[in-house]
C-alpha cells in the first residue's frame, strides 16, 4: 500500500469540500446536501485509512519529501524570525538552522535540523544531516539563549548525524556528547518537537529537553527500521516488522513515557496543509513553554535530570 | 551408529570435496593453557600473558573482563561494588530479549555489561566503572546507563573522582529509544559531577562506538585510550558506503584519534595504574578545589 496513493483521496475530497463551501458562501446557493454528503464521505475515508495506520505507514509519512521542514514551521509560527549563522570556528553548517524570534511576545531561540525541499537544496543542506560544526553552532546559540534568559525551541528532523570521514576526524562523537552535557544544566526552558524523522544521536544532539513533543506521524528511533532489521535479523527487508518492534511512533513513545505530548496531524499528514498544521502545533508549544517559564531555575534543571533518570528505571 | 546406518554410510559415494588444509599447525595444548595473539599469531603461555597485563610483545592489548581490569587497577581488597540499579528488564517487550540476557549472565558470570564501585589506587579513593564487552557487546541499555549515572551521582555526593572504562558497541538495540535516552541520562549525571568541581577521566578501550562514544566516552576532563582501540561514532562500512571511498587502515583507531586531536593521550596498559594515580594526584585527589 503506497502512501502517496493512499492519501490522495482525502486530499481530493477535502479540496472538493472547500470549493463547495466557498461557492455556497460567495454565491449564496444552498449546497448543504452536497456538503453533508462530502463530509460523510471524508469522515468514512479518514476512518478507513487512519484506523489501519501501521507504524510502517507512519515511517513513510515521516519520510515524505513534501513533509514540512523546520523553516516551513518557522515561517508560519514565527513571522519575525531572524536567521543567524555560524559556529565561529570557520563553518556554517546549513543542516542546522538557528535564530531569534518572538513567540507570542516572548523572545525565543530557535534551533532545528533543516532538510532540503528539493535535490539542489538537499545538496546544500546535506539532507539535514549535520557535521560536528552543526552541533557546535547549535551549542553557541543555546549558550547565548541562556545568557539572555530566552527559552529554546528545537525542531528535530534528521536521519542522523552525518556518517563521513571528515565528520569523524573533526569529532562527531565529541560534538554530540558536548551538547548533551551542556544542555543538561542550561538555565532556560527547552522544548523539543520531532516534526519528521528523529534519527538517533544526531537527533538527541539538539534534543535534550524539558518537554518532548512529537507530531502524530513523526518517528524517533535509535536506528532506522532498515538498519535495525539488518542488525537484528540480518535482513533489511524486515524493516516493516522492525518499525513495529522497535517502538518508534509518537504514540508508542508516549506510552513508554519518553514523549510528553503527541500533536495531532492534519488529516492526510502534515504536508497536506502546513498552515493548519502550524496552528495545531502552536497552542501545544506555547502551553509547554509557558508552564516551564513559571518554574524556577532549580526546578527546571532538577526536573530535566529526573525526566531522563525515570525513563529506564522502575519508579520506587 | 547402528549396523544399518554403517552399511549405508559405507556404500555412499565418497565426498569429492578437497579437505581444507589448516593454516597453522595445530598445537596440542589443553584449553586455556596457551593463548594466541590475534595480531602477530604468537602463542603465549596464558599465565605469562596474564602477568604481562594481557598485552602481547607486539603491542596488541587483549580485551579484559571487567573484574580483571578492576583487579589490575585498584588496591587489593579495596573494591566495593555498588548494587545494580532497578530498571525495566525488557522495556519494549522485545521478543527473546530476556532469554538472551539470561544466557549472557550464565556465560559471563556478570549481571550486566558494566561493573561499578568505589575503590582506592595507592590509597587514593575514586569511583570506577568498567564496561565488559562480553555482555551483549557492551551495549548500553537502561541497566548500563542507570548504573553509570548512579555511580557518577554517588561520586558527586562523596566528592570523589570518576574513572570510567568504556567498551561498547553502542546502543542496546532491543531497548530502542530507552537506550538512546541513556546518553542523556549519563551526560546529565556527569554534568552535575563536573559542576561540583570533580575530576572525570574517560578511559576508552576496544571498542568504543555509537551512542557510548557520543556521550560519556567523550566527556572526560581527560579522554585517554588504550593502544589500537577502535573508537568512532559511525561504523566503518556505513561511512564507506556514504562517501564511496576506502578508508585508511588506521581509521578510527586510538592513534588516529590522537592525531586528529580527539584524545589527550594513548596509554599502554602497563602504565594504566601509574598514569591514573599521577593524574588523580595532580588534581589534588580529584576532589573539589576551592
Amino acid at each position: 500500500m503506497g502512501v502517496s496513493v493512499m492519501f490522495d483521496p482525502i486530499k481530493e475530497v477535502t479540496e472538493q469540500l472547500n470549493k463547495l463551501r466557498e461557492t455556497a458562501e460567495t454565491k449564496g446557493i444552498d449546497l448543504s446536501r452536497e456538503i453533508r454528503h462530502l463530509e460523510l464521505k471524508l469522515d468514512r475515508l479518514e476512518k478507513d485509512i487512519y484506523g489501519n495506520m501501521k507504524p510502517w505507514d507512519r515511517v513513510q509519512l515521516a519520510r515524505n519529501p513534501k513533509r514540512p521542514t523546520t523553516l516551513d514551521y518557522i515561517q508560519h509560527l514565527f513571522p519575525d524570525f531572524m536567521e543567524l549563522h555560524g559556529d565561529r570556528h570557520g563553518y556554517d553548517d546549513a543542516a542546522i538552522v538557528s535564530g531569534l524570534a518572538t513567540f507570542e511576545g516572548v523572545p525565543v531561540t530557535i534551533i532545528g535540523h533543516q532538510r532540503g525541499r528539493n535535490t539542489k537544496e538537499n545538496m546544500k543542506r546535506n539532507f539535514g544531516m549535520p557535521h560536528p560544526e552543526g552541533y557546535r553552532k547549535a551549542l553557541r546559540f543555546m549558550k547565548q539563549a541562556e545568557k539572555f534568559n530566552r527559552p529554546i525551541l528545537t525542531f528535530i528532523d534528521t536521519k542522523g548525524a552525518y556518517p563521513g570521514k571528515a565528520a569523524e576526524e573533526r569529532g562527531q562523537s565529541e560534538a554530540i556528547a558536548r551538547n548533551l552535557f551542556e544542555m543538561a544544566t542550561l538555565k532556560v526552558p527547552i522544548v523539543s518537537v520531532v516534526i519528521g524523522e528523529g534519527g538517533s544521536g544526531g537527533a538527541l544532539g539538539i534534543g535534550v529537553c524539558d518537554r518532548l513533543l512529537m507530531l502524530e506521524n513523526s518517528t524517533y528511533s535509535v536506528i532506522s527500521p532498515e538498519g535495525a532489521a539488518a542488525l537484528l535479523w540480518k535482513d533489511a527487508k524486515q524493516a516493516e516488522r522492525a518499525a513495529e518492534t522497535m517502538k518508534i511512533t509518537a504514540q508508542d513513545l508516549f506510552n513508554l513515557g519518553i514523549v510528553d505530548e503527541v500533536v495531532g496531524e492534519v488529516y492526510g499528514g502534515a504536508h497536506v496543509d502546513v498552515s493548519l498544521q502550524s496552528s495545531l502545533l502552536k497552542p501545544v508549544l506555547l502551553q509547554h513553554m509557558n508552564e516551564l517559564l513559571a518554574q524556577s531555575t532549580s526546578e527546571l534543571i532538577q526536573g530535566r535530570a529526573t525526566k531522563y533518570h525515570q525513563i529506564g528505571t522502575i519508579n520506587e | 551408529m547402528n549396523e544399518g546406518e554403517a552399511m549405508t554410510a559405507f556404500f555412499k559415494k565418497p565426498k569429492r570435496y578437497m579437505p581444507l588444509r589448516q593454516r597453522e599447525p595445530k598445537i596440542d595444548a589443553p584449553q586455556g593453557l596457551m593463548t594466541k595473539c590475534p595480531s602477530c599469531k604468537y602463542m603465549h603461555y596464558t599465565k605469562q600473558l596474564n602477568e604481562n597485563h594481557k598485552v602481547c610483545d607486539c603491542g596488541y592489548h587483549f580485551p579484559l573482563q571487567a573484574q580483571e581490569r578492576v583487579d589490575m587497577l585498584v588496591d587489593e581488597g579495596s573494591f566495593e561494588r555498588f548494587a545494580g540499579p532497578s530498571v525495566k528488564a525488557n522495556p519494549l517487550d522485545f521478543p527473546d530479549y530476556e532469554e538472551k540476557l539470561t544466557k549472557d549472565r550464565e556465560r559471563t558470570g556478570i549481571e550486566e555489561a558494566v561493573v561499578c564501585g568505589k575503590a582506592t589506587i595507592d590509597g587514593l579513593p575514586l569511583v570506577v566503572c568498567v564496561m565488559d564487552a562480553r555482555f551483549r557487546m557492551g551495549s548500553m541499555g537502561a541497566y548500563v546507563g542507570e548504573a553509570i549515572a548512579s555511580a557518577v551521582r554517588n561520586a558527586t555526593s562523596l566528592g570523589l573522582p570518576v574513572v570510567l572504562f568504556t567498551a561498547s558497541g553502542g546502543a542496546r538495540m532491543q531497548e530502542g529509544m530507552v537506550s538512546l535516552m541513556q546518553m542523556a541520562n549519563t551526560s546529565i549525571a556527569l554534568k552535575e559531577h563536573d559542576e561540583a568541581g570533580l575530576l572525570y577521566i574517560a578511559y576508552l578501550t576496544h571498542p568504543t562506538t555509537g551512542g557510548v562514544s557520543a556521550s560519556f566516552a567523550m566527556l572526560g576532563d581527560l579522554n585517554v585510550a588504550e593502544p589500537g582501540a577502535l573508537i568512532g561514532f559511525a561504523g566503518r562500512r556505513i561511512i564507506e558506503q556514504t562517501i564511496r571511498e576506502k578508508l585508511p587502515e588506521n581509521f578510527q583507531t586510538a592513534e588516529f584519534l590522537l592525531e586528529s586531536g580527539q584524545l589527550d593521550a594513548v596509554i599502554h596498559r602497563e602504565q594504566m595504574r601509574s598514569f591514573l594515580k599521577r593524574m588523580i594526584e595532580l588534581h589534588d585527589g580529584g576532589v573539589r578545589h576551592v
